[in-house]
């Protein structure tokens, strides 16, 4: 049996990672321009790992599925990134950045990740400073900050609601200078379907261009997965149309361990669904709770007329509003994390007050725009409300948002050690690709932290260490049997998928999947609802292999065939979130497990039993896949029950 | 809602396009644009009428930058400071012609139906587009303090999405709204100007060189950007590019 080797440096919490840079493997700049990297992805974590790898003088190749790296779905992230600067002196450090991390992902994250990430949190914003990201500041010229879910301090920095295009700008920017260079070479409209190992060692990818249908073959020394999560396999969620886990799903299938995918993070500041033909969900920023109070009528009949359109909000009179997340959690109010906000609004739409079309809750402004004026909110959230106005026609600035939870991003991911190497040698996995940081649940302003992290300012360190002994390795020519072979996969499941000539389009299909996923394996999971949902997902695939219609072919610009090639490995990669979710007999973070909650409906945790991380080995096909623990040990910090009250 | 949709096709860089007419019924108002072409492509292939309508698009909420349609003779369509993404069928009334090109610029060549090639815009932003920080060894965030108003200014610049829009609205189509509003974002901040003189020759050059065409003020550009950049962008270039031909050390 293969054994989890987490490869944390020893020492104390504070030490290990001044330690293990000070006694990590260097290559010299000449040896350097002889090592390939692949880097797979341009998002956060994609660009600025290539940005920085390429700026050491390695040979970096990167990847991305749009027409520019400049695409990335990191560009949507609205309110901001986390850092431990303590500018507001509001009594903020890395401990405390590091302590709400672990607290908010429900003690299911890795002490030593996760303290690394608190660490090099303040590097991050100097860096997108030096590169001309324009942070929002105060009249002192000095940079502005304000809160987030789950902490009780201003550590937020942002650049209006748009903070992720511009880190994402920043990143893409770096990227560029170093494709000016020469030291990275830029392959855009191509994406990943398999990955080439030799001799139990990562060397390579293959590639389908999406304009042409041409498969190629890449080497690389090492290969470098940042293609971010897996959230459309429930097909609406706030992820890009094009956002998938296929890249890390046949990583998956060549041996590199799958690790907690039934941690799924519901977002709870969404538009609510109106309509069949809808094709995502759009995100409003939880930077919106800092000033927007949620609340539903504290009468059902209320509610009720609301919903029948008799009654607006602003017919309900102050006493009969229910702010019910102020009221179940007076210290952190409507800045709870998003998995307790996410439940608690699914709790009192299920009770029947609800409103839109029942499946929806007010936040509102109201409160906001008295205390500080139009204008004020207007420059703190004016791009959001425009945003808002014309997707729903409503004006928020006069009625309150109407918001309901939705899948937005996964903690879960492929399983790295301390490295972000994979089970898989010369395998790194980086962004929320991998699972190593959130546990069980993510706080806002920490993915674009994390992925930054991980690019900037880890990878160029571990893949160092890891290409320290590759020097002696010389570039191995793409003609090898193991790349003819997953080369020959890859086209030989292309002409599987087209040769089917069914009748249901990909849309329809993955439309059946993702009503699957948010009914049985979404918010609320059973026990009995999880046992359902496998077979349903395996008739679905079979469906799927013998009823898709994809037309046109292979050698053309042919996105229908995109779709479905991501499809058929998000099913695959549906059931095993159902399984981890019918293993995980707790509920914890994201991971709502009905059976287990306190008499006051919070999640139950199980930390006798299940205090580990849960990665999957792939056993072949429709084989089942065995599931390895990694127990995580907290020497640093008291684990406790999560208590936002 | 009912449409007649008139969408451009062409099978490839090197085919001969032309216009398809479609019928559409049953829309929702409170459908996207996009997603109208979602329900159109379904009818397609499920109808076997024709192959799906191939059109550029991922995030859906109006930032990435990936969509563009030219709609009804406007980039975007009808509506002010969104992109195609975010346009409703609502502002459409029922039984509407729409028609849907792609972006038409020499710089942007057609890959398939409303899909363009906008590689242009990265070589450019390859040039200069950047301040050259490699990861590590830089000051303090709160080291060098930022007057708030140029700080939002450039920040106002940095909003640009590289979609193109302005590209496709100049009849020359001319880069200079893309080009100078990353120009103007490093112009702007202290961190910029080390390469401030280089960058706008450099950038510049790329743009005259893949091909865009020169800018004669009409600002076709400005009313069209999704994200209302403004044109006092291409004056401050302007004033950076004299600037630096009249007082750089460098040849």
């Amino acid at each position: 049996m293969a054994t989890l080797n987490s490869k944390i440096p020893e020492g104390p919490l504070a030490e290990k990672w001044t330690k293990y840079k000070a006694s990590q493997k260097l290559v010299n700049p000449a040896n350097k321009r002889k090592l390939d990297v692949i880097i797979v992805g341009t998002g956060l974590a994609g660009a600025s790992a290539a940005a920085s790898l390429g700026a050491l003088g390695f040979n970096v190749k990167v990847f991305c599925i749009q027409d520019s790296p400049r695409r990335a779905h990191s560009i949507a992230a609205q309110g901001g990134i986390n850092a431990a600067k303590k500018y507001p002196n509001d009594g903020d450090s890395i401990g405390r950045l590091f302590y709400d991390t672990i607290k908010g992902g429900d003690y299911r994250a890795r002490e030593a990740n996760v303290h690394r990430l608190a660490e090099v949190s303040n590097n991050i914003i100097d860096q997108c400073v030096a590169q001309g990201v324009p942070f929002a500041r105060e009249y002192s010229g000095y940079l502005a900050n304000r809160s987030f879910g789950g902490a009780q301090v201003s550590r937020t920095f942002y650049a209006k609601g748009q903070t992720g295009q511009q880190l994402l700008l920043g990143a893409y920017s770096a990227l560029s200078q170093q494709v000016k260079a020469g030291t990275v070479k830029l392959y855009t409209r191509k994406e990943m379907e398999n990955l080439v190992v030799i001799d139990g060692k990562a060397r390579g990818i293959i590639t389908r261009d999406v304009r042409t249908g041409e498969i190629e073959r890449w080497f690389g020394h090492c290969v470098v997965l940042a293609t971010g999560g897996y959230g459309n396999v429930y097909y609406l969620s706030t992820n890009a149309m094009n956002s998938n886990g296929s890249a890390a799903w046949q990583c998956y299938k060549k041996g590199a361990f799958f690790a907690n995918p039934c941690y799924v993070q519901i977002h709870p500041t969404c538009i609510p669904v109106h309509g069949d033909y809808q094709s995502k969900l759009t995100l409003m920023s939880e930077s919106l709770r800092n000033d927007g109070r949620i609340w539903v009528p504290k009468k059902k009949e209320d509610a009720e007329a609301i919903r029948a359109g008799k009654k607006t909000a602003n017919d309900i009179a102050e006493e009969d509003r229910d702010y019910y997340l102020e009221r179940r959690y007076p210290a952190f109010g409507n800045l709870v994390p998003r998995d307790i906000a996410s439940r608690a609004a699914k709790e009192r739409c299920d009770a029947g007050y609800g409103v839109g079309t029942g499946k929806a809750v007010f936040l509102d402004f109201k409160e906001a725009i008295n205390r500080l004026g139009k204008d004020k909110v207007a420059e703190r959230y004016g791009n959001l409300f425009q945003m808002y106005q014309k997707i729903t026609d409503d004006n928020p600035y006069e009625t309150p948002m109407m918001i309901y939870p939705a899948v937005h991003y996964t903690m879960g991911g492929i399983w790295v050690d301390y490295e972000l190497q994979t089970t898989i040698p010369g395998l790194f996995a980086a962004g929320e690709a991998n699972f190593s940081d959130h546990g069980a649940n993510r706080l806002g302003a920490s993915a674009l932290m994390q992925g930054l992290a991980d690019g900037y300012f880890v990878l160029p360190y571990t893949i160092q260490n890891y290409l320290s002994a590759e020097i002696y390795n010389d570039r191995i020519p793409t003609t090898t049997p193991e790349f003819d072979s997953a080369e020959k996969e890859v086209k030989e499941r292309i002409q599987k998928i087209l040769d089917v000539k069914g009748k249901k389009t990909v849309d329809t299909l993955q439309k059946e999947l993702g009503h699957i996923m948010w009914d049985y394996v979404g918010m609320g999971r059973t026990k009995e609802g999880l046992e359902q949902a496998i077979p349903m997902i395996q008739a679905l695939k079979k469906e799927f292999w013998s009823n898709v219609r994809v037309d046109e072919g292979n050698e053309c610009m042919n996105p229908e065939l995109e779709k479905a090639l991501r499809l058929a490995d998000h099913i695959e990669l549906a059931e095993l979130i159902a399984r981890d979710a019918l293993q995980r007999e707790e509920s914890c973070g994201g991971h709502f497990r009905e059976e287990h909650q306190t008499e006051e409906g919070e999640a139950k945790r199980d930390d006798q039993n299940f205090m580990f991380v849960g990665a999957w080995q792939y056993k072949g096909e429709n084989e089942t896949p065995e599931m390895h623990k990694e127990d995580l040990n907290y020497e640093f910090i008291k684990v406790q029950q999560r208590n936002y009250k | 809602m009912d449409f007649t949709l008139k969408i451009w096709r062409q099978e490839n860089a090197q085919a001969k396009g032309h216009f398809e007419t479609y019928k559409l019924t049953g829309i929702s108002p409170d459908c996207s644009f996009l997603e109208m072409l979602d329900i159109l492509n379904e009818t397609l292939i499920n109808d076997n009428i024709a192959h799906p309508v191939v059109f550029d698009n991922d995030c859906r909420e109006g930032i990435c930058g990936m969509c563009g349609l030219y709609i009804n003779g406007r980039p975007h369509g009808p509506d002010d400071g969104v992109t195609t993404c975010q346009l409703h069928m609502r502002r459409f009334k029922d039984g509407d012609t729409i028609t849907i090109e792609p972006w038409r610029a020499k710089a942007f060549p057609i890959i398939k139906d409303l899909v363009v090639d906008r590689s242009a815009f990265d070589k450019i932003i390859q040039e200069g587009g950047y301040i050259s920080a490699t990861t590590g060894g830089v000051p303090d965030a709160n080291a060098i303090p930022i007057p708030k108003q140029d700080a939002d200014e450039a920040m106002d610049a940095a909003s640009c999405i590289g979609c193109g829009a302005c590209v496709a609205a100049c009849k020359n189509a001319s880069a200079m709204l893309f080009v100078s509003a990353k120009v103007s974002q490093f112009a702007l901040l202290p961190q910029g100007k080390p390469e401030a003189k280089r960058r706008v020759v450099k950038m510049i050059k790329k743009m005259d060189e893949l091909g865009f065409g020169g800018c004669t003020n009409t600002y076709a550009c400005e009313a069209e950007c999704p994200k209302s950049i403004k044109k006092t962008n291409i004056a401050r270039m302007n004033r950076e590019f004299i600037c630096s031909k009249c007082t750089s050390n460098e040849q």
